[in-house]
């Protein structure tokens, strides 16, 4: 049996407003095998994306502070680890695909500059950068890649752009890969596209993913397992297809609900009904 | 009526692998005949600051020594020989200006580039930073400008004497904290960028992320502040040499040839028009170029 890449327990995070303390994430435990996939689902504000960027310290604190709980990567405390450490594994052993391709990139720089950063970095053994920049926007699909190396963000489409932030992510060669709302900025068919090259990716370069994202129609064939969050919690945590199939918890029964399906003749789109939850505080 | 498919112009992207965001800016700028017009008077002063710099080391006139009295030949009103007339102790005006350009340009320049270096790194680690940092640093932006800057200036070169690197020294180390606060502001926003927080992601280093991804894309305004605090700096000197504080006599200066002309005011006009008209042409051509500079950095005016 394949050891766990990474196992989070009873992970708590707090942020310090100015209008008093609010608890991000309470006592969230998960764990990923080698090679594993899992999809974080939840609704704005459920502390799915506070979860994945605590994965490596990434929230400032403060105003963040990590009350309790620990995050263990490939056996080492990324809470308790010094910094020289927890960089290498930015990058190096969590890469990160964020929601905005066209903001996420820096416009002043091209393509493979930002590319050949990342390997640098992680990788200071390849001698041939530029060959390996053109390797790795080949692997995700951008025709062309000798002459696209030489764009800059603006000069590209969405759905391009996101290519060379997998690209980026890629070539750092993690062995997790967190996609945070990877497809929520791109209009649909480009969304496919993705999602088709996310799987692919994944299984090419036996790579772990956590895919986070609001929309559970998304996930199904892109991750083995699933953890519903509400309010900083994880309601439910199981196999994507039982979960899809008999979900146990009114809210992600209400959530599985609101993906509309093609061809019903539903009037009006499904909204999460809160009933239950004033039902369950009773 | 509908557009015939060969009148839609081209897609740019194929021109565009050379279209960088430097190019782009330089474009729009050249595009404009005022900033044209102000690099062209840029040029001319700087070449003239530049041959006198060196006739100057080699002791060679320009058109005559600017520092060699001729008493015969005092206070003429501009003449054949002496184009721009002669000042109270016969020395030749445009030969003086001339020398004084070298002195106004190098203020400005070097001021400017002490100034910059400060406010750029004081700017940058307040904003980056944060916090008690920015805190420490930004109160401290704000006691120099409680003192009234020329008064300052003033005060510590009657401390230090009048010599030309000190002024400058002095110049550039009061008038960086307007530079510190511009780069603070761009920091704390490009900080937050969403690229900034993919290179942290990527494992990128503290200083790199301030040197690397946020200085490049706060380099228009600091450019354009850069621009501006030229004309400042030499407006500073001249006003320093006015009141005599300025570079010792009998160096010449824009400023001190004004200075000796004012005596003289009611009878030789050109003492004082021509080596003003130099200053006022010297700063409204710099701050007309950080104008148009700052209005082809702006993305947003497309």
């Amino acid at each position: 049996m394949k050891p766990n890449l990474l196992e989070i327990h009873d992970l708590a995070i707090r942020f310090h407003t100015e209008n008093g303390n609010v608890d991000a994430v309470r006592r969230v435990s998960l764990s990923l095998k080698e090679g594993g996939s899992l999809a974080i689902v939840g609704e704005s504000g459920s502390g799915k994306s506070v979860t994945a960027l605590a994965l490596t310290r990434l929230l400032p604190s403060p105003p963040a502070e990590y009350v309790g709980g620990r995050i263990v990567f490939e056996g080492q405390d990324i809470l308790t680890m010094s910094k020289p450490a927890l960089r290498k594994i930015r990058g190096g052993g969590i890469a990160y695909v964020f929601q905005e391709p066209g903001t996420s990139l820096n416009p002043v720089f091209t393509i493979r500059s930002q590319i050949a950063e990342g390997i640098r970095l992680h990788r200071p053994e390849v001698r041939d950068v530029d060959a390996e920049v053109v390797r790795w926007l080949t692997a995700v699909g951008i025709r062309d890649p000798e002459a696209r190396m030489r764009d800059y963000p603006h000069q590209l489409s969405g759905g391009m752009q996101q290519r060379v932030m997998i690209a980026m992510a890629l070539s750092c060669r993690p062995k997790l890969l967190v996609a945070d709302e990877p497809t929520t900025a791109l209009d649909v068919t480009i969304q496919a596209q993705i999602l088709a090259e996310l799987r692919r990716l994944k299984e090419e370069f036996a790579m772990a993913l956590i895919l986070i994202t609001h929309n559970f129609g998304i996930i199904r064939g892109l991750c083995d397992r699933v953890a519903v969050m509400y309010r900083g919690e994880i309601v439910e945590y199981g196999e994507t297809e039982s979960v899809l199939k008999n979900p146990q918890h009114a809210y992600t029964k209400a959530l599985i609900a609101c993906v509309p399906r093609l061809g019903s003749n539903e009037k009006r789109l499904q909204t999460i009904d809160y009933a239950w939850e004033a039902a369950a505080a009773k | 009526m509908i557009a015939s498919p060969n009148t839609i112009p081209l897609s740019p992207l194929d021109a565009g692998s050379r279209d960088t965001p430097l190019r782009r800016v330089a474009r729009r700028f050249f595009r404009n005949p005022v900033a044209v017009v102000c690099c062209a008077v840029i040029a001319i002063f700087f070449s003239v600051a530049i041959v006198a710099g060196f006739l100057s080391l080699a002791n060679l006139p320009m058109p005559y020594q600017p520092n060699a009295t001729n008493l015969s030949r005092k206070l003429l009103p501009p003449n054949a020989t002496n184009w721009l007339g002669t000042d109270n102790l016969g020395r030749d005006v445009l030969s003086r200006m001339v020398a004084g350009s070298t002195i106004s340009l190098t203020v400005g320049f070097v001021a400017m580039a002490v100034s910059l270096g400060i406010g750029i790194v004081v700017g940058a680690v307040s904003g980056y930073f944060g916090g008690w940092v920015d805190n420490v640093l930004m109160r401290m932006v704000d006691a120099i400008l409680c003192f009234p800057s020329f008064f300052l200036i003033l005060t510590a070169i009657a401390i230090l004497g009048p010599n030309i690197w000190i002024i400058i020294g002095v110049i550039g180390l009061v008038s960086w904290t307007g530079t510190a606060r511009l780069v603070r502001a761009e920091f704390l926003t490009l900080r937050e960028s969403e690229y900034v927080r993919a290179a942290r992601a990527l494992g990128q280093r503290g200083p790199k992320i301030i040197f690397r991804h946020i200085l490049p894309n706060a380099f228009a305004p600091i450019f354009v502040t850069a621009v501006i605090s030229i004309p400042d700096a030499i407006l500073i000197e001249s006003g320093l040499s006015f009141l005599s504080f300025g570079v010792p006599p009998p160096q010449a200066t824009w400023g001190n040839i004004i200075a000796d002309g004012k005596t003289y005011i009611l009878d030789a006009w050109w003492l004082i028009v021509f080596p003003g008209l130099a200053i006022f042409i010297a700063a409204l051509a710099f701050y007309m170029a950080g104008d148009a500079l700052r209005r082809a950095a702006d993305t947003r005016s497309l």
